[in-house]
């Protein structure tokens, strides 16, 4: 007997349909950077060198690491991306590519690039660059984000360890040093996180996200952006001390955290009024900047022979 | 205009092929890197011991 051989074309998008631009977005190209430049400054600061090939290998599979986190996320959450104005752009709400291929291309990626990094890098680095893209996966997009308003505060570790992962890179291990930078960032992303969601409110209420603002209201927020942005000033100081910083980062930190809280404390005191989101949209860029800023020094300290 | 060419069961258009040409090329380069960074990794690895074997 004959089989019938149907020929379809669905609505829903297919794998074919993907070009590699939509693979790219997957990554989350922007977040992956900065989590490939942060780890730069943990290898640079660590007191073993590194050889130059060992180094741009680890950097390569950080950064698939990175991408695996954020494909991993877009799939999980393309339901919601499709309902906030900042995310719908994204392949899966654009129908560019099916939710199942965001699934592969994230686990090939995840399972690839860990293994890599153990095998030719080494496997401290490559364990905490699993612990990364598990707990943004599990802890912040599957648990944390639609769940409570700490999503970003507890979830905000994913995006804090690759200084840690560039250390463990040269030297094998966990150190109070990478712990400090480890810190600087954990404590910079509610404030970064909170200064945006001042301004996207209606975004995450609609999507169901509990995000501060949503939950807690505006006010509080701005108090809590005050709080975690002068709690974050004084670790970043504190790394010319205690951590990898020197006297160039020193200066740095100091401008530019005085800056950072500068800039809180007039998101905390415009409330409503008129200029609340220019001021919100001001604190959110400058924490970018300040943020790379500190970064670059570091890596300047070292590069430069600055320390 | 191209006209769709039938692949499996799925229809696919001329930029679809296109496209999964561009992916396949892509995994291509992919498993070319992972080639050259292995090879380049193992001698960084072994340094002066490559040669350092019976003949």
């Amino acid at each position: 007997m004959m089989k019938s051989t149907a020929t379809t074309i669905s609505d829903s998008p297919t794998a074919a349909q993907g070009g590699l631009g939509d693979y790219l977005a997957l990554m989350k190209p922007r977040v992956m950077s900065l989590a490939v430049f942060t780890a730069i400054a943990g290898m640079l600061t660590a007191p073993v060198p590194v050889h130059p090939v060992i180094a741009v290998t680890a950097l390569i599979f950080i950064a698939m690491g990175a991408g695996a986190a954020g494909a991993l996320n877009m799939w999980y959450d393309a339901d919601i991306d499709r309902l906030m104005s900042r995310t719908a752009l994204r392949p899966i709400p654009r129908n560019r590519l099916p939710r199942e291929e965001a699934l592969a291309f994230g686990l090939v990626l995840a399972v690839g690039s860990v293994f890599c990094l153990g095998v030719l890098v080494n496997w401290m680095a490559a364990a905490l660059l699993a612990l990364t893209i598990g707990y943004y996966l599990i802890i912040y997009t599957m648990w944390l984000k639609r769940r409570t308003p700490q999503n970003i505060v507890i979830g905000g570790a994913a995006g804090a360890f690759p200084p840690m992962i560039g250390w463990a890179v040269a030297t094998g291990g966990v150190s109070h040093e990478s712990l400090m930078m480890f810190a600087l960032i954990f404590l910079w992303t509610p404030p970064h996180f909170w200064a945006l969601a001042l301004v996207r409110s209606r975004d995450y209420e609609r999507a169901g996200v509990p995000m501060l603002p949503v939950v807690a209201g505006k006010a509080h927020t701005r108090l809590q952006i005050l709080i975690y942005s002068v709690v974050m000033a004084a670790c970043a100081v504190a790394l010319a001390y205690v951590g990898p910083g020197g006297m160039a980062y020193l200066a740095v930190s100091t401008v530019g955290s005085v800056i950072f809280v500068a800039l809180a404390w007039q998101v905390f005191r415009s409330g409503d009024g008129l200029g609340a989101d220019a001021h919100a949209r001001r604190l959110f860029a400058y924490s970018i900047f300040y943020l790379f800023g500190l970064f670059a020094t570091l890596i300047a300290e070292r590069v430069l022979g600055w320390m | 205009m191209d006209a769709p060419e039938q692949q499996g069961t799925v229809i696919l258009t001329a930029e679809e092929k296109r496209r999964q040409r561009a992916r396949s090329i892509a995994i291509g380069f992919a498993l070319a890197g992972l080639v050259v960074i292995f090879y380049l990794v193992t001698i960084v690895r072994l340094g002066g011991n490559v040669f350092n074997r019976p003949i």
